[in-house]
């Protein structure tokens, strides 16, 4: 791929054009905000959301070229927007940073500054007070900086760049709090695991340069989906370190350990980074070089039942499902539903549904950032700044409408309850697993929804309804004073929670915090509107956005925006000639509706007839409410055991299901799954006592012996015959042989003097005596020389 | 006569007055030493002129004479004054410009 | 004039005078430089001096022997009697005449008799001096005037001036004060 300011297409519109600005302007105002932002009269925040929306105009305006630019391409195959000026070089290989700006990257340009904004927005109010207030706006710009920088980042370098901006902020704010032990550990906790995974991006990205020749992303595609590459199994073992990058920063298992203890740093960064924009990053790598892992993990292959990718993603969401069910803390919960959403995430793009794996990136965003942020404002407003659901909150949904009307909305997206946003997505991702022959991931992905409605419902019960408890009964005005007893039966063994578990905002200074903002009229108990006006925006977001690509209702809008950035072509079945594996059932369901089908598909048949590709990724299947309907069955199964239960272990209410109450207690078996859970499946244990202990002690142990024993000793060493060589030749050489030859030539001097003294004795005779010897002595050599 | 007669005559008294330079102590017995040696050099330089026939050895010798003389004149005077300075004109005593 | 004559061109009568001199010469000078007493070792330094003005007579030196006999016996001899009264040498035998090194005279001056002789033999062997004419014996003190006051006239007013010099500075120095 060339290099210098190349576009691919006439006339790109400006703002494509220049979509580089977008993360430019906020790594600007991390600057400003951090030298001057204590100067300000709010404290840099106002720089902060400023360069933001400043952001989000210039991605608007990119998003709708892109949308112009797909329109006027007519079907034929849309090149993406490609910019880049060389940043080095190095042999004859060029390193470049610029832009690369296709469906994707639109997509998630436009994501991540939006909800940026609204963040921003609400943190003015939510960490209003703060120590640290313009540390936190800074960080919090430089993160959207970092991860602008990454979506539209055309060679792996500036893509490696930004995820690791992004895993910087994230440990600083993480760590915002870090005077409490325990904040600065669950920091450090998400940095190095992250890193545990970011050896695999390193050496991934070393082996696509040794493939493929280029780190350029566009390069990486076009060769890995037209199979330019020397060897299959080089390729199959760079997606797998590639993909192990991924497993860290998307939380997948086993590194998924950080999230939950994320949940220290302040809820505006829960929700900007730990649920909707950075922990989909690593989704996002897959998404972006998909021919890579698609041809190199050979997903959708004629008779593969499993991958690596999906395998991954599948056990996340079960195990992340099944980890929220024992959470008290709700950002917790929610914490493991993102680690969930993120699974499914991953194993739709593991059975080859890109494009739903991406729109559900997309609905996630919005309806788990409304989520965080509805558990921010109960904090804030209601719980007295507790996120402990059996403590401190309950039976508020009537004083909180917003909050608890947004909690509702994203919730059902998030079950995916029909025509909520959600639905579409999941249900998307669902549907292409059965269709393209991954049965087992099917069904892991109708028990995930089950359990997914199950946990929320819990919370959501715990939360909202019930009787107030400890500072939602301060709320309420229900005061109690015997709190504790109140949640006895409901209250599992507490173990080995770790500290983060009962924290709270501690270091909000909230006894002395200014006046709140003031609540919406229409909501006067809620919380202040710079809180509330997000949670609305992004529940309308929550039911709507789905809209943009609704199978079930036939729009494919936003998988037409996008389907140029999958690298691959889309296998349509009614164009034929391909090799691509394709299953006959789909190719029945493809003829049934062949007719319907025929008239919208006309357009992305055109493109694909000069073409026969090698790799294909299946195309989405039909939606049949027939096919929904087992999923949808469960999901509602979920909603209602849920229901029941939490009425019958919270609520004390008779029901069928009270039997089941303190089932943990009695029965032995369930009550060590039950352990087993709240432990965290002993992972944490895993991680720091076994692995650090048996591999970092003696390491560390092994490294600081080679340090005092070799090192120094080589370097002591090294001293000590310095010296010795030193005194040694100062005494042989320097007294001996150079003072001594520096001696000699004067005690020569001096003796031959002293030697030559008596010829000058100052006696006459003597003198004569010399004299006329010397005479004699010429005289004889004269006659010798003569004769 | 032979003509070595002479030359080897005034060798000898040069050499003896070399002998008498270099052993003897007294300042004057020096000063006589040197006075052998200068006459033995007039003896030469006369026996030349007779060999060769030529006036010159006679007008040197004379030279030689005048010479002499002034410097045994000089050279007693300091004897003299030394003898006055340091009541000894032993040589072997007279070192102090030594070295 | 032929240097090289027949043997029998020699003089017989001057030889043996000349031989008997110089017996007596070496004699005198021997004892000048061994003799233990300063006085005595003057008085034979006059013998030396006689017996060297008798050689030039022989040597057909007149003018130069007569100045010899005047300046030398009669002056210089007569200064060196002089300092020796002056300077308190002991009348009689003196100790210690010789100084410590006296024994590396004798080597060094039997190399330089060595050496001369050799080279004086080596030069002239048996070469014999012709006998010079009465005219040139008559004509010598005229031709060493003419010398003198033609030739070696610079010489001369120099000669005059050292011997001015030093009897001026033999008076400076001598002088008491």
């Amino acid at each position: 791929m060339l290099l210098a300011a190349e576009e691919t297409a006439a006339a790109a519109g400006w703002f494509l054009e220049n979509a580089w600005l977008i993360p430019v302007i906020p790594f600007v105002a991390f600057f400003i905000i951090l030298l001057l932002g204590k100067r300000m009269p709010r404290g840099g925040s106002e720089v902060g959301i400023a360069s933001m929306v400043a952001a989000l105009v210039i991605a608007a305006g990119a998003a709708f070229q892109w949308i112009d630019r797909v329109d006027s391409a007519h079907g034929e195959e849309v090149a993406p927007v490609i910019k880049q000026w060389t940043w080095w070089q190095s042999g004859g290989t060029k390193f470049g940073v610029g832009e690369h700006i296709d469906g994707l990257a639109v997509m998630a340009l436009l994501l991540v500054a939006f909800i940026s904004t609204l963040v921003q927005i609400y943190s003015t109010e939510y960490v209003k007070g703060d120590r640290r207030y313009t540390h936190f706006f800074a960080s919090i710009t430089l993160f959207s900086a970092g991860m602008l920088i990454m979506v539209l980042a055309p060679n792996m370098v500036q893509l490696i760049l930004g995820w690791e901006i992004m895993g910087l902020t994230s440990f600083l704010l993480i760590g915002h709090w870090w005077e409490e032990r325990a904040n600065s550990e669950a920091a450090l906790k998400a940095f190095w695991t992250v890193r545990v995974g970011d050896v695999g991006l390193l050496v991934g990205t070393a082996m696509l340069l040794g493939i493929f020749g280029t780190l350029d992303i566009q390069g990486i595609n076009e060769m890995a989906a037209a199979g330019e590459f020397a060897s299959h199994k080089v390729l199959m073992w760079a997606a797998v370190a590639l993909f192990i990058a991924c497993i860290g920063k998307s939380g997948q298992f086993p590194l998924h350990t950080w999230l939950p203890d994320a949940m220290a740093g302040p809820t505006p960064v829960s929700s900007l980074l730990h649920s909707s924009t950075m922990v989909v990053a690593g989704v996002f790598l897959v998404a972006r070089i998909y021919p890579v892992f698609h041809v190199g993990l050979e997903i959708n292959a004629a008779g593969q039942t499993f991958n690596l990718i999906a395998v991954i993603g599948g056990i996340t969401v079960i195990v992340a499902a099944a980890l929220a069910f024992v959470q008290d803390d709700i950002k917790k919960v929610l914490a493991y539903s993102t680690v969930s959403q993120l699974g499914y995430m991953m194993m739709g793009l593991g059975v080859g549904a890109w494009t739903a794996s991406v729109f559900h990136i997309f609905t996630h965003a919005f309806f788990k950032c409304c989520l965080f942020l509805v558990a921010g404002s109960i904090s804030y407003t209601a719980s007295h700044h507790s996120f402990d659901m059996k403590k401190d909150m309950g039976g508020i949904w009537k004083k909180m409408p917003i909050s608890f009307g947004a909690w509702m909305v994203s919730t059902a997206a998030l079950c995916g309850i029909p025509f909520f946003s959600g639905f579409f997505s999941k249900d998307e991702i669902i549907d292409s697993a059965k269709y393209a022959d991954y049965t087992i991931f099917y069904i892991v992905g109708i028990v995930g929804a089950f359990m997914t409605t199950a946990y929320m419902t819990r919370a959501t019960y715990l939360t909202f309804f019930g009787t107030p408890r400890g500072g939602a009964a301060h709320f309420m005005g229900v005061d109690h004073h015997d709190d504790h007893a109140q949640d006895a039966h409901g209250q599992d063994a507490h173990g080995h929670d770790d500290h983060a578990d009962d924290h709270d905002d501690h270091g909000h200074d909230a006894h002395d915090a200014p006046e709140p903002g003031k609540p919406f009229p229409f909501a006067p108990f809620d919380s202040p509107w710079k809180i509330t006006a997000p949670l609305l925006i992004l529940g309308t977001l929550a039911v709507g956005s789905g809209y943009l690509n609704a199978p079930a209702l036939g729009i494919h809008w936003f998988e037409h925006q996008t389907e140029s950035s999958i690298g691959l072509p889309i296998a349509h079945e009614d164009e034929g000639g391909s090799e691509a594996e394709i299953h006959d059932e789909e190719a029945v369901a493809v003829q049934a509706f062949a007719a319907p089908r025929a008239g919208e598909g006309a357009e992305a048949e055109g493109g694909h007839a000069e073409v026969d590709p090698i790799y294909t990724v299946p195309e989405p299947p039909k939606f049949k409410w027939s096919s929904a309907a087992p999923g949808l069955l469960l999901v509602l199964a979920g909603f209602l055991v849920s229901l029941l239960l939490s009425l019958a272990v919270f609520g004390k209410k008779k029901n069928a299901l009270s039997p089941f109450v303190g089932l943990t207690r009695r029965s032995k078996p369930v009550g060590a799954i039950h352990t087993f859970l709240v432990n965290k499946l002993y992972l944490d244990y895993l991680y720091e006592k076994v692995i650090f202990r048996a591999f970092a002690h003696p390491i560390s142990k092994a490294a600081y012996w080679f340090n005092q024993s070799v090192i120094d000793g080589v370097v002591d060493g090294t001293g000590r015959s310095a010296k010795r060589t030193g005194d040694w030749v100062y005494r042989n050489i320097d007294q001996r042989v150079v003072d001594g030859a520096v001696n000699a030539s004067g005690m020569v001097a001096s003796e031959s003097g002293h030697a030559l003294q008596p010829v000058q004795s100052g006696k006459v005779n003597q003198y004569g005596a010399l004299l006329f010897s010397a005479a004699a002595v010429g005289a004889i050599v004269l006659i010798l020389l003569n004769v | 006569m032979y003509a070595v007669n002479f030359l080897l005559l005034s060798a000898a008294l040069f050499s003896i007055g070399v002998f008498g330079v270099i052993a003897r102590r007294n300042a004057v017995m020096v000063l006589m030493s040197i006075e052998l040696i200068l006459n033995s050099v007039n003896l030469n330089l006369i026996a030349f002129a007779l060999i060769n026939n030529d006036i010159d050895g006679h007008i040197f010798a004379l030279f030689v004479i005048a010479i002499a003389a002034a410097e045994v004149g000089v050279g007693l005077a300091m004897v003299l004054m030394i003898y006055r300075n340091r009541r000894s004109i032993a040589l072997d005593e007279l070192s102090e410009m030594h070295g | 004039m032929n240097a090289v004559l027949l043997a029998s061109d020699v003089n017989v009568a001057q030889n043996v005078g000349f031989y008997i001199i110089a017996a007596i010469m070496l004699f005198a000078a021997f004892s000048v430089v061994s003799t233990r007493n300063v006085v005595h070792a003057a008085l034979w330094l006059v013998v030396v001096l006689g017996g060297v003005a008798a050689q030039y007579i022989l040597a057909a030196a007149e003018f130069v022997a007569v100045s010899q006999v005047l300046v030398y016996i009669g002056a210089v001899m007569v200064l060196f009697l002089f300092g020796i009264m002056l300077t308190r040498a002991s009348i009689g035998d003196d100790t210690d005449v010789n100084n410590k090194g006296w024994g590396i005279g004798i080597p060094v001056a039997v190399v330089f008799f060595g050496v001369l002789a050799y080279s004086v033999i080596d030069a002239f062997e048996d070469a014999v001096i012709a006998e010079p004419s009465g005219a040139q014996i008559a004509s010598s003190t005229q031709a060493i005037s003419d010398g003198y006051l033609g030739d070696y006239l610079v010489p001369l007013i120099a000669l005059s001036f050292v011997l001015l010099a030093a009897a001026v500075g033999a008076i400076v120095l001598a002088r008491k004060d």
